[in-house]
Formats: structure tokens, sequence, C-alpha cells
């Protein structure tokens, strides 16, 4: 069971990512939780300064970004 | 093989951007003359050959722009400028940040976790602000749409006086000790180390180059045709000298009203700078204009109301009140010399 979390204040682009993440992870059957992260604080202590960010089991895989659903699928497909 | 396909291609498609670029004029003044049924000297002539010839010179450049922009913010993460703003000394560190904040990929909802990563990594508040202030106010959209509309001499003077602003204003909140106005739990905020630090290769940097071309042009192009479709009918329908007595040099107060009316505006400079340079054609002055340019990028409410998480009052309504006062003293200079 891998633990997928968004890290992102709640703005448009961190709902977009969430969404994404969780269509790239039902395509590769992946067996997860998604979690949203929204205190900021908890959100500074991945070490990010930029949102969104997509952290698996708690090591950030990316910030400030959202990928295309093929490099998305590639960063999940690899931590499988 | 591939590396070398990719600079055939590359060179290639300049070439062909170049010659699409400098025959603009022509193909406008013949889709306006001879296509349409219109007539040299009219007004309506005057407004549609403005507009066709405006918007896809614009957004050329932009798109050409903001893929060269794109390649270069690949080498500077916020990570990065924050090892390398972090325990600079004041001024040093000023002109550093402004100048990193032109390369440094950022965007105002990021504002927050940016600001507790640069103060509790020991980057001085007032180069923290340096940054902020450069950041949003001097950005490619801004400069290419000054450039395509204005020319070389308006970007360039906007670009340099835009970095003095956040240059001045971050020394000027760095030298009022103000550290105590920041939130207290900004301090306790433990704040983890970045494992990002991808080393990336030229494809993906290209890769990220064409995906900003997609981002920025996708979310802009609609807002600078509309701006040029209101430049253009302002450009053939307004009478000349019509903005003289509202935004002309004789009118002081127009510097001040000019900041004022631009801090609720949070269009983008996309939008706003085809308007701002038909008014200019009919008689306003350009200091009244930058300072209306830059006020309405680099000052806007949503900004403060964001800050406001990390900044007590006090501290946000001097940001705004020195970085407005810089604009004012820009616009107040340009009438005065120009």
């Amino acid at each position: 069971m891998k633990k997928l979390q968004i890290l992102g204040t709640g703005c448009a682009k961190c709902n977009a990512l969430a969404e994404a993440t969780k269509k790239a992870a039902g395509e590769l059957g992946l067996a997860c939780e998604v979690e949203k992260v929204t205190d900021i604080k908890t959100i500074m202590s991945f070490g990010v300064m930029t949102t969104p960010a997509l952290a698996v089991d708690g090591n950030v895989k990316f910030a400030g970004k959202i990928p295309s659903h093929d490099e998305l699928k590639s960063i999940l497909g690899s931590v499988n | 093989m591939t590396f070398f396909r990719t600079v055939v291609f590359g060179l290639a498609g300049v070439v062909l951007w170049w010659l699409a670029y400098s025959h603009l004029a022509m193909v406008a003044g013949w889709l306006t003359y001879s296509i349409l049924p219109l007539e040299r000297g009219s007004h309506l002539g005057a407004s549609v050959e403005f507009f066709v010839y405006e918007s896809p010179k614009v957004l050329m450049l932009l798109a050409l722009v903001v893929f060269a922009v794109g390649i270069v913010r690949s080498f500077f993460t916020p990570e990065r400028t924050r090892r390398i703003l972090s325990g600079k000394r004041e001024s040093v560190g000023n002109v550093l940040a402004a100048l990193l904040g032109i390369v440094t990929p950022f965007c105002s909802c990021s504002a927050v976790p940016l600001f507790i990563g640069f103060v509790t990594a020991g980057v001085p508040l007032g180069v923290t602000f340096s940054f902020l202030v450069s950041a949003p106010m001097v950005n490619e959209v801004a400069l290419v749409l000054l450039f395509g509309m204005f020319g070389w001499k308006v970007a360039g003077l906007y670009l340099g006086t835009g970095l003095l602003i956040a240059i001045v204003s971050g020394w000027v909140i760095g030298r009022l000790r103000m550290e105590k106005h920041i939130e207290g739990w900004v301090f306790e905020t433990h704040t983890g180390v970045g494992t990002l630090d991808e080393a990336l290769g030229w494809p993906a940097r290209l890769r990220l180059g064409r995906d900003a071309v997609k981002e920025i042009v996708g979310q802009v192009w609609l807002y600078v045709l509309i701006g040029i479709a209101v430049g253009a009918g302002i450009h053939g329908f307004v009478p000349e000298n019509f903005m003289a007595s509202i935004m002309g040099k004789g009118a002081w107060w127009s510097v001040p009203l000019a900041v004022l009316l631009g801090v609720p505006m949070y269009s983008n400079a996309a939008g706003i700078i085809p308007v701002v340079q038909a008014l200019l054609g009919k008689g306003a002055a350009l200091g009244t204009v930058l300072a209306f340019m830059m006020s309405v990028i680099a000052l806007s409410l949503p900004e403060a109301i964001i800050l406001r998480r990390v900044l007590k009052p006090r501290l946000i309504a001097t940001f705004f009140g020195i970085v407005a006062a810089s604009i004012m003293a820009v616009g107040f200079l340009f009438n005065l010399l120009m």
C-alpha cells in the first residue's frame, strides 16, 4: 500500500494534480491511498517551496508542476 | 544522431519563424486593403490593420521568448536560488535577488511557501522582498509585449526601473528591521531539506521550454487578443490627443491615480499592455502609462491576501507603500524627463 500525498494549499493546480494522480494510479492498478496535504507547515516539512508537489511514502517526487499523464504514470510506475 | 536532428529542425524552425515574422506588416496591409473592402485612412481600416498586424506579431514573439525562457528557467530552481541567496549580505543580496527574480520560475500561488523557505533558510527579509517584487513584475510576458508594442527602449526602461524598484524597496524594508512583523509560526516551521535536484539533459530542457509555451501562451493568448482588439478600437476611433488632458504630462495627479487604479486590477500584463499602448498614441504620458502597468502587474490585492498568512498587517502595508511610492517616483521621473 503506497501513500501518495498531494502537497498544496488548495489552489486550482493542486486539485488538478490530485485528479491526475488518482487517474494515473488507477490505470496502473497501484494499491494506494491519496491524501491531500493542505497545511502549510506540513507542506514545508517536506522541504518544497513550490506547489503543487507529490510525495510517495514521504519522498518528494516533483514540485511546482503538473506533469503530463505519461510522465506521471512513469513516476508512479517506478515506485511500485 | 537525434541531437543532430534536433539542431536541424530547430534551425529550420527559427528561419521559418523569421520569414513569417518579417512579412507580417505586408500581409496585414494586403489582407486589410485588398481582401477586405476597406479604405486606406478610414477609421475601420486603421483598426483592422492594427489588429491583423499586432496579434500574430505579439503571439509569435511570445511563443519564441517563452520557449527560450522556459529553457533558461530549467537551470534556476527556487531551491537553487535560495542556496545562492542564503546568508548573503544586504545590498549585494538585494541586487542578486532582483536579478534571480527574472529567471526563477514563480507563481504567486507559491508566494507563501517560498517566503517561509527563504526566511527560514537565512535569506534576509529585505533580500526576500527584493525577490518577491522582482519575480512577478519583471517577467517575460510583460517584456515581450512591451518590446512588441513599444519597442526595445520602453522594454529596456521597464526592465531597468523594475529591477531598481525591487532592489530599493527590498533594501528599505531590510533597513526598517521589520522581522518582528512576520507571523511567529513562520520561524517555528521546520523546513525539510529539499531532496529535489535532478540533473536534466538537453532533451528534458527543450521539453520544459515546449511545456512553458503550451502553458503560458495557452493562458494568455485570449487576453492578448482582447487587449489588442480594444487597443485597435482606440487606435482607429479615439481622436488624437484625447488622453492628453487625463493622462498627459500636465496632469500631475494622473500618476498616483494610475497607481491606485492598478492595485485592484489583477489583469495580467498580456491584456493591459496593448490597451495602454493605444492610449499612449492618443496623448497619454509615458511615465503615467509605465506607472499604471507596473502597479497592475506588481501590486495585487490577491497577493496581499495570500501574504497576510505570513506577514502582519503593518509589514504588508509597508511593503505596498514602499513599492507604490517607488512606482510613482518612476512615473514622475519619466514624465519629467521625456
